[in-house]
């Protein structure tokens, strides 16, 4: 029985129990379209989607609830606009053992900045960079990210492997590129 | 050339996913095999460079705005519909009532099964979790997060003498990922209690502490609210309750964290 009340009720809860979020979905929908506008976009469009889903969700954790609406919606996105960034997706050309062996004193913390860092996780194809960036900067835990990208853990744990490894390999590479320019 | 099955669990045991046997498989797997070692090395080098980083990307102000009034208008589109496809007299005023009720009656099953667990003083326990989140949602405004502002738990411990009527314990997580970033004074359930302020990657946790005065069964337990989890347990006669915008596994990870 929807009436004018109860609509108040529902947006005003739906502000309070979603909207704390809104960085969490952001930060998602950015690495995921890699444009703040079109983030923006998809971010508002997932928000309106879940507050249509609002009397469906069960409780439970809002952040992991609404950031599998936005990644449905940034997924729908990047199918209509982007089609040849999800076709990476399927790209397994590079195969990680091939690379050749790190350097390990190349990469120390300290001359890793942020900007390389930022450029190799661009790069990364979209099945990849979403489980890094779930895991790496929004802390979720393997459960939750099977959970939302609808994957057994053991998949998490071998994209998360493959992640990782490409972006040391890039990494890698930005600071020999870097290096020889120096000279 | 490195072990290929041990090269993808060695990302289980650099995120503590690894069952405790797993874990010390591996562990026993590095100690003879440097190409491992290496690997893991590289792969907690990469995570250091990824926690000191700013590529957590946040939302513009101005999306706040632009969603709250989208909703808003999808709200009032929602609201009117039904009353003008539906006659309302096609409800019967008993039948209204009594829809009334069960909205009542599940509304208050449900806060009655939310904020049960928490230990309330002197107070309601649910007051007592509203306390805590509006506190938390106070301190993350500019200005309201520290009294004393350290890394160091030997400063921020003995800020506290003389402030409270109990010694709150403080450890700095660092080493752990949840480094210690300061502390305050805060007054919930009728009582002047210890916040301790801790950072998880952009994430700020507030560690609320006050004797606890009857004792509780459960040892840990999770709550969420407005969209913050808590998590509360009780220590030494005292209450400790963490909550933030962190998930609850992470959330009770920091807890047994602290209790180590």
């Amino acid at each position: 029985m929807p009436n004018v009340m109860q609509a108040v009720g529902n947006a005003g809860r739906f502000e309070e129990v979603v909207l704390p979020h809104l960085d969490a979905a952001y930060n998602l929908a950015r690495w995921l379209v890699r444009n703040t506008h079109d983030a923006e976009d998809v971010v508002q469009e997932a928000c309106l989607r879940a507050f249509r889903f609002f009397g469906g969700f069960q409780g439970g954790d809002p952040r992991a609830w609404l950031l599998k609406i936005v990644r449905n919606t940034s997924y729908s996105f990047l199918e209509k606009n982007r089609p040849v960034a999800l076709a990476e997706e399927f790209d397994e050309q590079v195969h990680v053992r091939d690379v050749p062996a790190f350097d390990a004193e190349a990469i120390m913390v300290r001359d890793v900045e942020s900007r390389m860092l930022r450029e190799s996780l661009e790069e990364l194809p979209v099945n990849f960079r979403e489980v890094v960036v779930l895991r790496e900067l929004e802390g979720l835990s393997y459960k939750e990210i099977a959970e939302m990208i609808g994957v057994p853990i053991g998949t998490v744990m071998s994209s998360l492997a493959r992640g990782r490894d490409r972006l040391r390999e890039s990494l890698l590479r930005a600071r020999a590129k870097e290096g020889t320019r120096g000279l | 050339m490195v072990c290929d099955d041990n090269s993808r669990l060695l990302h289980g045991y650099l995120d503590g996913e690894l069952d405790l046997i797993r874990s010390l498989e591996i562990e026993e797997h590095l100690k003879t095999c440097p190409d491992c070692a290496q690997q893991l090395w590289g792969q907690q080098t990469l995570r250091k460079a990824f926690r000191s980083s700013n590529l957590y990307e946040r939302a513009p102000s101005a999306l706040a705005v632009r969603i709250r009034a989208s909703i808003s208008q999808e709200n009032a589109r929602e609201a009117v519909a039904p009353l003008q496809s539906k006659p309302i007299s096609m409800l019967s005023p008993r039948r209204k009532v009594w829809n009334w009720l069960a909205v009542a009656a599940a509304i208050f099953l449900a806060a009655l099964l939310t904020w049960r667990a928490l230990p309330g003083g002197r107070g309601d326990s649910d007051l007592v979790a509203r306390e805590i989140v509006a506190s938390h949602i106070r301190s993350l405004q500019p200005g309201h997060l520290f009294d004393v502002q350290s890394t160091d738990q030997h400063t921020v411990k003995p800020w506290f003498n003389g402030k409270l009527d109990f010694s709150p314990p403080v450890r700095d997580l660092t080493e752990e990922g949840f480094p210690l970033i300061g502390g305050r004074l805060d007054y919930i359930d009728h009582r002047a209690v210890a916040a301790l302020v801790y950072q998880r990657r952009q994430h700020l946790i507030n560690v609320f502490i006050w004797p606890a005065e009857k004792q509780t069964d459960d040892n840990l337990h999770s709550e969420s609210s407005q969209g913050y989890n808590m998590v509360v347990w009780e220590r030494d006669g005292m209450y400790l309750c963490a909550v933030s915008d962190l998930s609850t596994g992470e959330l009770q990870q920091f807890a047994q964290l602290i209790e180590k």
